[in-house]
């Protein structure tokens, strides 16, 4: 109900006109059906001008009556002497107009700043576009925005650089949302993008890191799976290019890459969520990803961040065999998770991707590892099943908050550990 | 031959998954949902003609009161060759669970007044959020999708439940309450979300019964 008249209100204050001053809203109860044909002869007055909210329809049940600051004396008087019992719901309605209106665009105006947007809550793309830009509008020298390439639907790929100058400086890659339906890591990503600017200048890690090393964010790398899981499929992974031959759609984006590929940890099968697609980088998300760390030439490392099962992994998925640095990673790993598992059941394991889940073909860091970035990792986020990808917007700032010891962790040892 | 299992790789942590879930078939109730909080040992031994044995020692927690863990010890034998026969599970809790009789029949008395049966959809919802009138609801689904998991896992399997899609509630005469569930599994070595629907029958001395399950064709444009 409000909302109509808010909606009134709008469209009269564009002809400039308030419309509501003095008026009043009162609730009726018609105690008798002859008080409810009487009650119907007011509205049948025309000169009075009053609006029922709610309709008298039967004796006992509250009618709602706005009626006119002109008109309120002669409707009172017909009440009073008629013994019809009301109330006073709403003194001034116009009152209540620019509340809400103000109350409105107080709430468009704080999202607007970095400062005052909801991190523990889930939000829309355009939301997070949005956000991106009011990033870079609050850290100028710090943060600027990419476009690394456009996805299926046509919906471009935007990358956050965090960097303090210098040029083509070794780079630190991190990528949120590949798997549209894992939200905590697009919130996670939001979060710690937030966190890397705010901290510069004041964590001395973070200092440091960025002094000598850009940062590269992705945060909705899978756009078109992130947009159908808000309109359509809550439960959508892959992204949402048309398969040929087939009804269904879409490719496992963290299976298409040019590592391992095609084999048996992956499907064949379009309609399969593991699906690995028609050939290595065939999907725009992960052709752009490509492109950009190979052009880029200076990567240091990709961590890319996943839900749900509380692991940090590293190569290989797609062989048994111990990747070239496992034991450096595994240490690096180890040493990570015991920062991050500071509370209890915050618990999280370790290790190669083919030990700790199963065996998975044409992987993000697989590609990256053997294409010589050597810090390649993915984290797996909370929980361990129990809310699993419905994981409850209460719980996003915590998880972020207990990721960044762990991502710090990394990012000191890779500015430790030039190569 | 028997040997220690890494409780950090999958082999151990898919046993481990598959115990939980049957513990909480097997003691889950409106009022009491148990959760895998930590896997220490594990070992495996593979018997000749059977299949294989898992010996597991896990830590359960409270879904509802995550400061209250239990002990668990268990024995999860996937049977070789025959993918129909269900493992075998059987378990040792060390100390006793948090008596739940006074939530059961809070929640047992609410339903069996309702005027209306009860109806509800995506729990939890999109957001992560669960009415607080719902958590019995789903602690039931729960339980009882500790029986689905349980019947249908192999070493090749992780099932968690990933949402309650749909639960109506059955009217009967008789003590028990009962409700047609429509779920969503989620199973990790494929990634499948696979819906599945389940008959639940309980009431608060007689535990969790699943009378009917089937697993759902999935839409292709989903």
């Amino acid at each position: 109900m409000k909302i109509l008249l808010v909606f009134a209100a709008l469209v009269a204050a564009t002809c400039s006109e308030q419309l509501f001053v003095g008026d009043q809203v009162l609730r009726i109860t018609a105690s008798d059906e002859e008080q409810i044909t009487l009650l119907r002869l007011l509205d049948e007055q025309e000169e009075l001008q009053v609006d029922f909210w709610r309709h008298p329809t039967t004796p006992g049940h509250p009618a709602d009556l706005r009626v006119p600051f002109s008109s309120l004396q002669a409707v009172k008087v017909f009440l009073e002497s008629n013994g019809i019992s009301y109330s006073i719901m709403i003194e001034d309605v116009q009152e209540l107009v620019d509340e809400e209106k103000k109350a409105m665009m107080k709430s468009r105006r704080t999202e607007r700043s970095t400062s005052t947007f909801n991190f523990a809550s889930y939000h829309t793309i355009d939301e997070i576009y949005n956000w991106m830009d009011t990033l870079v509008d609050d850290h100028p020298s710090l943060v600027s925005k990419i476009q690394i390439g456009q996805s299926y639907e046509n919906r471009p790929l935007y990358v956050l650089k965090f960097s303090t100058g210098g040029s083509n400086r070794p780079a630190i890659w991190l990528d949120t949302g590949i798997h549209s339906r894992e939200w905590i890591t697009q919130a996670t990503g939001i979060w710690t993008a937030n966190k890397i600017a705010e901290a510069y200048g004041q964590d001395p890690s973070i200092t440091a890191i960025l002094d000598s090393m850009d940062i590269f964010f992705e945060i909705v790398t899978n756009p078109d799976g992130f947009a159908f899981t808000h309109s359509s499929n809550r439960m959508w992974r892959k992204t949402r290019s048309i398969n040929v031959g087939s009804s269904c759609v879409g490719v496992d984006p963290n299976r298409n890459w040019d590592a391992g590929f095609g084999g048996s940890g992956a499907s064949s099968n379009p309609c399969s969520e593991t699906y690995h697609g028609p050939y290595a980088h065939s999907e725009r998300e992960v052709k752009a990803i490509v492109d950009f760390i190979r052009g880029h030439g200076n990567v240091k490392s990709v961590i890319s961040i996943h839900s749900y099962s509380q692991m940090l992994l590293f190569p290989y998925g797609y062989k048994t065999a111990p990747a070239p640095h496992h034991q450096e990673l595994n240490e690096l790993a180890k040493k990570a998770v015991s920062d991050l598992a500071a509370v209890y059941g915050t618990k999280y394991t370790y290790g190669s991707i083919i030990d700790t889940i199963y065996r998975a073909d044409g992987t993000t860091v697989d590609w990256a590892y053997d294409n010589g970035v050597k810090y390649s990792f993915t984290f797996e986020l909370r929980d361990t099943g129990r809310y699993g990808f419905l994981l409850p917007s209460t719980q996003t700032i915590p998880t972020a908050t207990k990721t960044w010891p762990a991502l710090l962790d990394i990012m000191v040892h890779i500015l430790e550990h030039p190569y | 031959a028997a040997m220690e299992l890494p409780p950090s790789h999958y082999p151990a942590s898919r046993a481990a998954a598959l115990a939980a879930a049957y513990v909480c078939y097997r003691r889950g109730s409106a009022g009491r949902g148990l959760a895998l909080r930590a896997l220490g040992r594990a070992g495996r031994q593979d018997i000749d003609g059977v299949g294989h044995k898992y010996h597991l020692e896990l830590v359960l927690e409270d879904v509802l009161n995550e400061d209250s863990t239990v002990n668990c010890t268990a024995e999860v034998l996937y049977h070789l060759g025959n993918k129909n026969i269900a493992p075998d599970v059987q378990f040792t809790l060390e100390g006793e669970l948090k008596n739940t009789d006074e939530a059961d029949q809070i929640f047992y008395n609410r339903i069996k007044s309702l005027e209306k049966e009860l109806v509800a959809e995506n729990i939890p919802d999109s957001h992560g959020n669960v009415p607080p009138e719902m958590e019995p609801v789903r602690l039931l689904a729960w339980a009882a999708s500790g029986y689905v998991i349980w019947q249908n896992s192999t070493e090749n399997t992780k099932f968690q439940l990933a949402q309650i899609k749909q639960v109506k509630q059955v009217k009967r005469s008789d003590k028990y309450l009962e409700f047609d569930y429509m779920i969503l599994l989620h199973e990790m070595v494929s990634q499948e979300i696979i819906p599945w629907q389940m008959r639940v029958l309980w009431h608060p001395q007689h535990g969790v019964q699943v009378t009917q399950e089937s697993r759902q064709p999935k839409h292709p444009w989903e």
